[in-house]
C-alpha cells in the first residue's frame, strides 16, 4: 500500500527539503574536516535567544533581524566557547557543552516568558513542520512558490557563494591551520564567518524543517561522502547528492512506512534525518576503501593469496621429496586450517591453472610449479639472510622466512642473492631452488 | 498566579483581602511544607549530586558530550515504548516510558562506541551522528503518537524540555532512587574509573577490562539521563554533566575535592532551579536548573580557587613582580661590581645607583622602574632616594648577591653543557633562574665544583659598560615616562 504523491505538495516538500539539506552539507563538510561536527549542533540551539530577542524587539517572525540576530549569537557562541577554552582551560567539548545549553536554556526562558506576546512554538522550532510551511507562498518570477522555498534557496545561494569564494582559504585553514596562518589566510575570519553562515542556516531551517534536520545534515551527508572519497572537492559533491537523497528518501518514508503499521504519514524531517542516517550505514558498510565490507573483502584476499602460495610450497616441497600427489586431508593436517578454508584455496588455485586434481591427490601444473619454487626459493634465501645477516637462532627462522616469503619478489630476491653471498644451502642444509 | 501581586500582597501584609490560594502555595514551596515540592525538591536534588559526580569522569574521560547524544537517543524509546503500550492497551505508565528511553539510549552509546572503534569515525561525527539520527527517529515516533492520541501525547513533551513543577511524588521517588543508584555505583568503582579516566593505557596494562568500564559509564550516563529526562528534559541533560563538573575543575586540581565540588554545584542548582521555577510564574524547571548552574559556573570560572581568573591573575602578578624584583636588584649589583664597589658592603648612601642605569639595562618603562623601586623599599631592600638614585640596604646588598650568584651559575652551567653561545645563555638563565629551587642550585654548585658555596663568581660575559649608563640624561623619570 502506498500513497497518492501529490506534485504540487511532495514537490514542493522534498525541494525544500534539499535545499536544506545541501545548504547545511555543503557547510557541514568543513566543519566535519574541522573535527567541529558539533559545533552545528551546538549553534542551531543556542540561536534560540537570538530568535527569541529578534522576536521579541520586531513582533515578526520573518525578516533580516531575525537573521541578524542569530548569526550574531552564532558568532556569540563560538567567542563564548573560546573564552570558555582559553580562560578555563576546559577542553573544547566540554565548553561548548556549557556555552550552547546556557544558550539555549536562556532562549526557552526568553520564549516562555513571552508566550503571550509573540506566537513561538518550541516544539515547532525543533520538530519544525515542513508540511504546512508549504501553504503560505510568495508570487516570484510569475510563480506561486512557498516562502520557505525561497529563504531556503537564497541560503543555499549564500552558502555556495561563500565556499565558492573562500575554496582556496577554507581548504587550507581547514586541513593545516598553522600553515594557512602563515600565509596571511584569515583563519579567524574563515572560523567565525562559518559559524555566522551556519547559524543562519540553521534559522532558514527552523521554520520550515526544523532543528533536528538542519544538525543531521551538517554530519551525516559529509561523514557518509567522507567514507566515499579522499578528495575534498568530490567529498562535497558527494555530500550535495547524499543530501538531496536523504530528502527524497525520507519524504517517501514519512509518507509511506507508517502506513504499513497502520498509521497516517508522520514528520517529513525526522523521517529525513532517519534516511541520511541509512545511507551513512550503507556507506559504513558498502564504502569502495573505508567501509567495512571491503576491509573485509581485502582481508581475505590477502589470507586466500597466503594460504594459496602455502598450499603451493608444501606440494612443491612433497614433490622433491618424492610424493607425486598430496591428498587434501594431509594439505588441512600441516597447514592448520579448516577443511572448508582448504577447499576454497584449491579451488581458487585450480582456476587460476596452477594445481590440478588427479585421481590420487593434487599436483602442481608447470606454472604452478614455477610458481612454489619462487616461493621455496624466497623462503630458504630469508633463511640464510636471517641467519647470516641478522643473526637470529635457528628455532625462530621459519617463521619469519613463513612471513616474509609471501612478500617478496624477484627484485627482492636477487638483492637477498647478493647480500648474502649467493648460497647453495639454507642454514636447515636444504639446497636452495634456482629461479623459475 | 501573578507572583507580583503576591510579593507585593505578602509585603503589605494583606492577608486577608486576597486568596488564600496563590500566596500560600508560594509559601509551601518555600517552606517546603507541601509534601510534594519536598519529594520533587530532594529527587532532583539527587539528580544533581549524581550527574554532577558522574560528569566528572565524563569530563576526565574527554567523553564531555557523550551525554548528549545518549539523552537525544532516548526520544525513540521513550515514542515507541508508549505507541508500544498504547497499542498493547497498557496504561500510560512512567517506568515503562523511562525504560524503553534507557534501551534507545543505552543503544545510543554503543552506536557511538561502535562507530569509533570499527568504522573508524571521529568522536564529533560519531556523536553529532547518533544524536541527530536518533533523535530524528524520536520526531517521526512522536509525530505519529500525536496523531494517534492528540491530548494524551503532550506527557512526551515534558521529557523533552522537563517538567519538575509537574512531576508527582512518585516520578521523584523513582528520580531519586535512579539517582542514588548512580551514586552507590560510582562510588564503589571510583578507583578503577579514576584510572581509566587519567591513564586508558595504564589502566588496560593493569588488567582493567577497559570496554566493559567504557560500556559501565555509558550505562550510568544512561542512567542519569533517564532521571534528568523528568527534570530538566532531554535537550539540556547534558547541562547537568556538563557544567558542575566544568565549573569544579577551576577549584581545584585534585579529584577528590573535585568530585564533592562537582556534586555540591549539581546539588545545589538543582535544587535552588526547582525552587526558583516552583516559586516563580513561567520559568521552565529544566531551563531555570541550567541557568542556575551556569551562575555557579561563571562563579567558578572568575573566582575560583585553582584555576579562576582571578586568583590566577593575582598569581601571574606576583610571579611578574618576583622576576622584577630579581632582575632590578641583579642589575643594581652588577652596577655595583662595574663600579669595582661589589664588596664587602658598603654602608647605605655610600654609592648610589643612577635609576637610568636600570632603566636601560632592562628596557623598563620609567614607570615601571621607579614601581619595582618603591615596592622593594617597602621589603626595605633598596632606598631610594630623591635624585633619582637608589642604595641597596644590607638585606637588599644580600639578596642581590646571592641572586647574581645563582644567575652566572646558571649562565656557566648552560655555556659548558649545553651549546649556548654567551648572549644566548644570559637570556636563558634570565629565564630559567625565578623558578630555581635550593636543591637545584646544590646540584649546580656541584656540577660548576665552586670553591666556595658564597663566593659570586665572576660574570662569564662583559657586563653593561658603564659609559653607556652615563650618556643617557640623568633626570629620566618624569620626562621620559613610558617610552624609555
Amino acid at each position: 500500500m502506498s500513497a497518492e504523491l501529490s506534485w504540487e505538495i511532495d514537490g514542493w516538500i522534498i525541494l525544500a527539503g534539499a535545499l536544506c539539506a545541501m545548504s547545511a552539507a555543503l557547510l557541514g563538510n568543513f566543519l566535519v574536516l574541522r573535527r567541529q561536527s558539533l559545533l552545528g549542533d551546538a549553534i542551531s540551539h543556542a540561536v534560540l535567544p537570538g530568535l527569541a530577542a529578534a522576536f521579541l524587539l520586531t513582533g515578526q517572525r520573518q525578516g533580516w533581524v531575525m537573521f541578524l540576530g542569530a548569526a550574531s549569537v552564532g558568532v556569540l557562541t563560538v567567542l563564548l566557547t573560546e573564552l570558555a577554552r582559553q580562560f578555563g582551560r576546559v577542553d573544547e567539548s566540554a565548553s561548548i557543552g556549557v556555552v550552547f545549553t546556557f544558550l539555549f536554556a536562556l532562549g526557552l526562558v526568553m520564549i516562555v516568558q513571552a508566550a503571550d506576546s509573540v506566537d513561538l512554538d518550541p516544539g515547532c522550532v525543533l520538530y519544525g513542520s515542513i508540511e504546512t510551511s508549504m501553504i503560505r507562498k510568495m508570487p516570484l518570477f510569475g510563480l506561486s512558490i512557498p516562502r520557505v522555498v525561497v529563504t531556503l534557496g537564497t541560503t543555499l545561494t549564500i552558502n555556495s557563494l561563500f565556499v565558492a569564494a573562500f575554496y582556496r582559504m577554507l581548504k587550507v585553514s581547514t586541513f593545516d591551520p598553522q600553515l594557512a596562518r602563515a600565509q596571511g589566510v584569515p583563519v579567524n575570519f574563515l572560523h567565525y564567518a562559518l559559524a555566522g553562515l551556519v547559524a543562519v542556516t540553521s534559522v532558514a531551517s527552523f521554520e520550515s524543517v526544523g532543528n533536528i534536520l538542519v544538525v543531521a545534515m551538517f554530519v551525516v551527508p559529509p561523514v557518509a561522502a567522507w567514507l566515499l572519497t579522499d578528495r575534498l572537492k568530490v567529498m562535497i559533491v558527494l555530500s550535495l547528492v547524499i543530501g538531496v537523497l536523504s530528502a527524497v528518501l525520507g519524504h517517501l518514508a514519512a509518507i509511506n512506512v507508517p502506513i504499513w503499521f497502520g498509521y497516517r504519514s508522520t514528520s517529513t524531517a525526522g523521517m529525513m534525518a532517519v534516511a541520511s542516517g541509512g545511507l551513512l550505514f550503507f556507506c559504513v558498510l558498502f564504502a569502495p576503501r573505508k567501509g567495512l565490507l571491503s576491509q573485509l573483502l581485502r582481508q581475505w584476499e590477502v589470507s586466500l593469496r597466503i594460504l594459496g602460495e602455502d598450499v603451493l610450497a608444501t606440494l612443491y616441497r612433497a614433490e622433491v621429496a618424492g610424493q607425486n600427489a598430496v591428498r587434501l586431508v594431509g594439505l588441512v593436517r600441516s597447514l592448520l586450517v579448516t577443511k572448508l578454508w582448504a577447499r576454497i584455496v584449491i579451488e581458487f588455485l585450480q582456476l587460476r591453472r596452477l594445481v590440478s586434481r588427479e585421481s590420487d591427490g593434487l599436483r602442481l601444473t608447470t606454472a604452478g610449479r614455477s610458481r612454489a619454487q619462487n616461493i621455496v626459493r624466497s623462503h630458504r634465501l630469508w633463511e640464510h639472510y636471517l641467519a647470516s645477516e641478522a643473526g637470529m637462532s635457528n628455532e625462530v627462522l621459519h617463521d619469519g622466512a613463513e612471513r616474509l616469503e609471501h612478500f617478496t619478489d624477484r627484485q627482492m630476491r636477487e638483492r637477498l642473492l647478493v647480500e648474502s653471498n649467493a648460497p647453495s644451502t639454507d642454514p636447515h642444509g636444504r639446497p636452495i631452488p634456482p629461479e623459475a | 498566579m501573578n507572583f507580583v501581586a503576591v510579593t507585593l500582597e505578602f509585603i503589605a501584609g494583606q492577608t486577608a483581602a486576597v486568596p488564600l490560594i496563590p500566596r500560600s502555595w508560594a509559601w509551601r514551596v518555600l517552606t517546603l511544607s507541601d509534601y510534594n515540592t519536598r519529594v520533587v525538591l530532594y529527587g532532583t536534588t539527587l539528580l544533581g549530586i549524581a550527574a554532577g559526580l558522574l560528569g566528572v569522569y565524563m569530563l576526565l574521560r574527554k567523553r564531555a558530550l557523550l551525554g548528549d547524544a545518549i539523552s537525544h537517543a532516548t526520544l525513540p524509546g521513550v515514542a515507541a515504548t508508549y505507541l508500544w503500550s498504547v497499542s498493547a492497551g497498557y496504561e500510560k505508565s512512567l517506568a515503562l516510558l523511562l525504560i524503553g528511553a534507557a534501551i534507545s539510549g543505552g543503544l545510543g552509546g554503543l552506536t557511538v562506541l561502535a562507530l569509533r572503534h570499527v568504522a573508524k569515525l571521529r568522536e564529533d561525527a560519531a556523536l553529532g551522528i547518533v544524536l541527530s539520527v536518533f533523535f530524528g527517529a524520536g520526531v517521526a515516533l512522536v509525530g505519529i503518537v500525536q496523531q494517534d492520541s492528540g491530548g494524551n501525547a503532550a506527557g512526551l513533551e515534558g521529557f523533552i524540555y522537563g517538567k519538575a513543577a509537574a512531576m508527582t511524588a512518585e516520578d521523584a521517588w523513582l528520580s531519586g532512587g535512579a539517582a542514588l543508584l548512580v551514586m552507590l555505583i560510582v562510588w564503589a568503582i571510583g578507583k578503577e574509573l579514576q584510572i581509566l579516566c587519567f591513564d586508558s593505557e595504564l589502566a588496560r596494562s593493569q588488567g582493567l577490562p577497559v570496554l566493559l568500564l567504557d560500556t559501565l559509564l555509558i550505562a550510568l550516563v544512561v542512567g542519569v539521563t533517564i532521571v534528568g529526562l523528568q527534570a530538566v528534559g532531554l535537550i539540556l541533560v547534558i547541562a547537568l554533566l556538563v557544567i558542575p563538573a566544568a565549573a569544579a575543575r577551576f577549584w581545584s586540581d585534585s579529584l577528590k575535592q573535585i568530585l564533592v565540588v562537582s556534586a555540591c554545584i549539581g546539588g545545589a542548582s538543582c535544587s535552588i532551579g526547582t525552587l526558583t521555577s516552583a516559586t516563580f510564574a513561567k520559568l521552565p524547571s529544566g531551563a531555570t536548573i541550567v541557568l542556575v548552574a551556569c551562575g555557579g559556573f561563571a562563579v567558578s570560572l572568575v573566582f575560583g580557587s585553582a584555576r579562576g581568573i582571578v586568583w590566577q591573575g593575582l598569581r601571574h602578578r606576583r610571579m611578574r613582580d618576583q622576576q622584577d624584583f630579581q632582575h632590578f636588584l641583579r642589575f643594581a649589583y652588577e652596577y655595583l661590581e662595574s663600579q669595582n664597589n661589589a664588596g664587602p658592603f658598603i654602608k647605605p648612601g655610600s654609592v648610589p645607583i643612577a635609576l637610568s642605569h636600570l632603566i636601560h639595562s632592562r628596557t623598563w618603562s620609567a614607570h615601571r622602574v621607579l614601581a619595582v623601586g618603591q615596592q622593594l623599599q617597602k621589603l626595605d631592600m633598596v632606598v631610594m632616594r630623591p635624585d633619582d638614585c637608589i642604595e641597596l640596604t644590607k638585606r637588599g646588598w644580600l639578596a642581590a648577591r646571592r641572586i647574581v650568584r645563582e644567575h652566572r651559575l646558571l649562565e656557566m652551567y648552560l655555556l659548558r653543557e649545553t651549546d649556548v653561545d654567551l648572549g644566548q645563555a644570559d637570556r636563558d638563565a634570565d629565564y630559567l633562574e625565578h623558578g630555581l629551587m635550593p636543591e637545584h642550585l646544590m646540584d649546580l654548585d656541584e656540577a660548576m665544583r665552586a670553591e666556595s658555596l658564597f663566593d659570586v663568581p665572576a660574570s662569564p660575559h662583559p657586563l653593561l659598560p658603564e659609559t653607556v649608563a652615563s650618556d643617557l640624561p640623568s633626570r629620566v623619570l618624569p620626562e621620559q615616562g613610558k617610552t624609555a
